[in-house]
């Protein structure tokens, strides 16, 4: 899943003209930038920012989802649900890694989370009430990843695009099995129609926050987008996204909840109400939903496993030192 | 946090037999076995390898990127290291 746009990065910079002109020549001739190549503090910082709240937002993405991996409706959607939430696991693992390689470490990543300082997507701050958001989860919040994460595949950034391409492979069965719910429930009885609309409902606008606000506040976009992190405006992929989406819920005999939607001739795609982007900020500074439980999960959980990492780093010392004495009882 | 950190380890993937292992991203683990069982979870999911290295980040070196050009660049002005140097007539065949 994906982590929007970018909260509060401080992208400045302080190098001389000509080094930062060098870079941005390089950046133009459309050349990967590797982790021991010089690069702007701002850019390192920048990269940092979006990789690891993009890398907390699979983890914490995996909490909703797996609510429900127990109350599966059958072991077909159990199983499919289990190797999803264990890809939003290891596609954290992927990214937590490729910010590894500007420097920070796992531990200050992981600290900053559990702390609270440390932002992820807000659509991970929305419960999953009913079998149905999973399949709107799905179809939606993944369909919403996936605009993102495409574009993101050719980022500057060498380690975090080849990140991306893998996440990318790995993520199209998501947003298909979460459709298929959606299918398999609006092809059945009354009740189950109205609980896929009544997930829709829900999580229609929290998905189209996930683009991140209109560029106008987005203040470091514009230089995510000189530096060639990010290839297209929040708004361009919304509308992207809300143009692919609609026909897909038609399909389904689902109304999108957005009195204002309309087309538009003249621009091929979509006029959509607008967003609240004042629900979106109270959730981001931690006045959604669930914001709280999903932290105190995470600490929680960081907390039971202290102990198997210790005892892991035991052993692995203990047979360090063995291996140690026996090669000097050789000698 | 007063943990010690984990030990990172770099993960290679041979991805079908007769290619060459191929780098696929890095894991912390304890040990190299357990190094191993955790590149296994994370990836290779989906058939993705039929072997696995793994080996400690930091045992590795690297050629300094700013050094690049001392390394590599006088390689280019060396073309009779390539083929199409030299000069066969047509009617020699292929060659």
């Amino acid at each position: 899943m994906y982590s929007q746009g970018l909260i509060g990065a401080d992208g400045q910079t302080h190098e001389d003209a000509a080094f930062l002109a060098a870079f941005q020549a390089r950046i133009d001739a459309e050349q990967k930038i590797e982790p021991n190549d010089p690069m702007p503090e701002g850019y390192r910082k920048t990269l940092v920012r979006q990789i690891s709240q993009h890398a907390h937002s699979e983890i914490i993405g995996m909490q909703p989802e797996g609510n429900w991996i127990s109350r599966a409706p059958s072991l077909r959607r159990k199983a499919a649900l289990l190797a999803k939430v264990q890809d939003e696991g290891g596609h954290g693992l992927y990214l937590y890694s490729a910010a590894e390689t500007l420097g920070v470490s796992r531990e200050e990543m992981t600290e900053q989370l559990l702390s609270g300082a440390a932002k992820y997507s807000s659509i991970f701050n929305y419960p999953a009430l009913t079998w149905a958001d999973i399949g709107a989860i799905g179809w939606l919040v993944d369909g919403a990843a996936i605009m993102n994460q495409i574009v993101l595949c050719r980022c500057s950034y060498g380690p975090y695009a080849r990140a991306m391409i893998r996440i990318c492979k790995e993520e199209s069965f998501h947003q298909r099995q979460g459709y298929e719910i959606m299918i398999a429930l609006c092809n059945g009885s009354r009740e189950q129609k109205e609980l896929a609309q009544d997930a829709l409902n829900r999580f229609w606008w929290p998905s189209l926050m996930m683009f991140g606000p209109p560029e106008g506040d987005s203040v470091h976009s514009n230089q995510s987008m000189i530096w060639k992190i990010k290839r297209f405006s929040n708004d361009d992929l919304r509308d992207k996204f809300i143009n692919a989406s609609v026909p897909q819920a038609e399909k389904l005999g689902l109304t999108i909840p957005d009195s204002d939607l309309k087309w538009n001739e003249a621009k091929q795609g979509y006029d959509h109400g607008e967003i609240d982007w004042d629900e979106f900020w109270r959730v981001v500074k931690g006045d959604g939903i669930c914001n709280r439980e999903r932290l105190k999960n995470r600490r929680r959980v960081d907390r039971d496993g202290a102990w198997v990492r210790e005892a892991a780093m035991a052993h692995a010392q203990k047979r360090a030192d063995r291996m140690a004495s026996a090669r000097i009882a050789a000698e | 946090m007063s943990e010690a950190a984990m030990p990172l380890w770099e993960v290679f993937i041979r991805a079908r037999n007769g290619l060459s292992h191929k780098h696929a991203g890095s894991i912390h683990a304890a040990d190299a076995e357990m190094a191993l069982h955790a590149a296994r979870d994370v990836y290779t999911r989906r058939g993705e390898g039929q072997s696995i290295w793994v080996v400690r980040s930091s045992d590795i070196v690297a050629s300094d990127p700013v050094d690049k050009d001392m390394m590599f660049e006088p390689t280019a002005s060396k073309i009779y290291r390539h083929p199409t140097f030299y000069e066969i007539p047509d009617d020699v065949g292929n060659m």
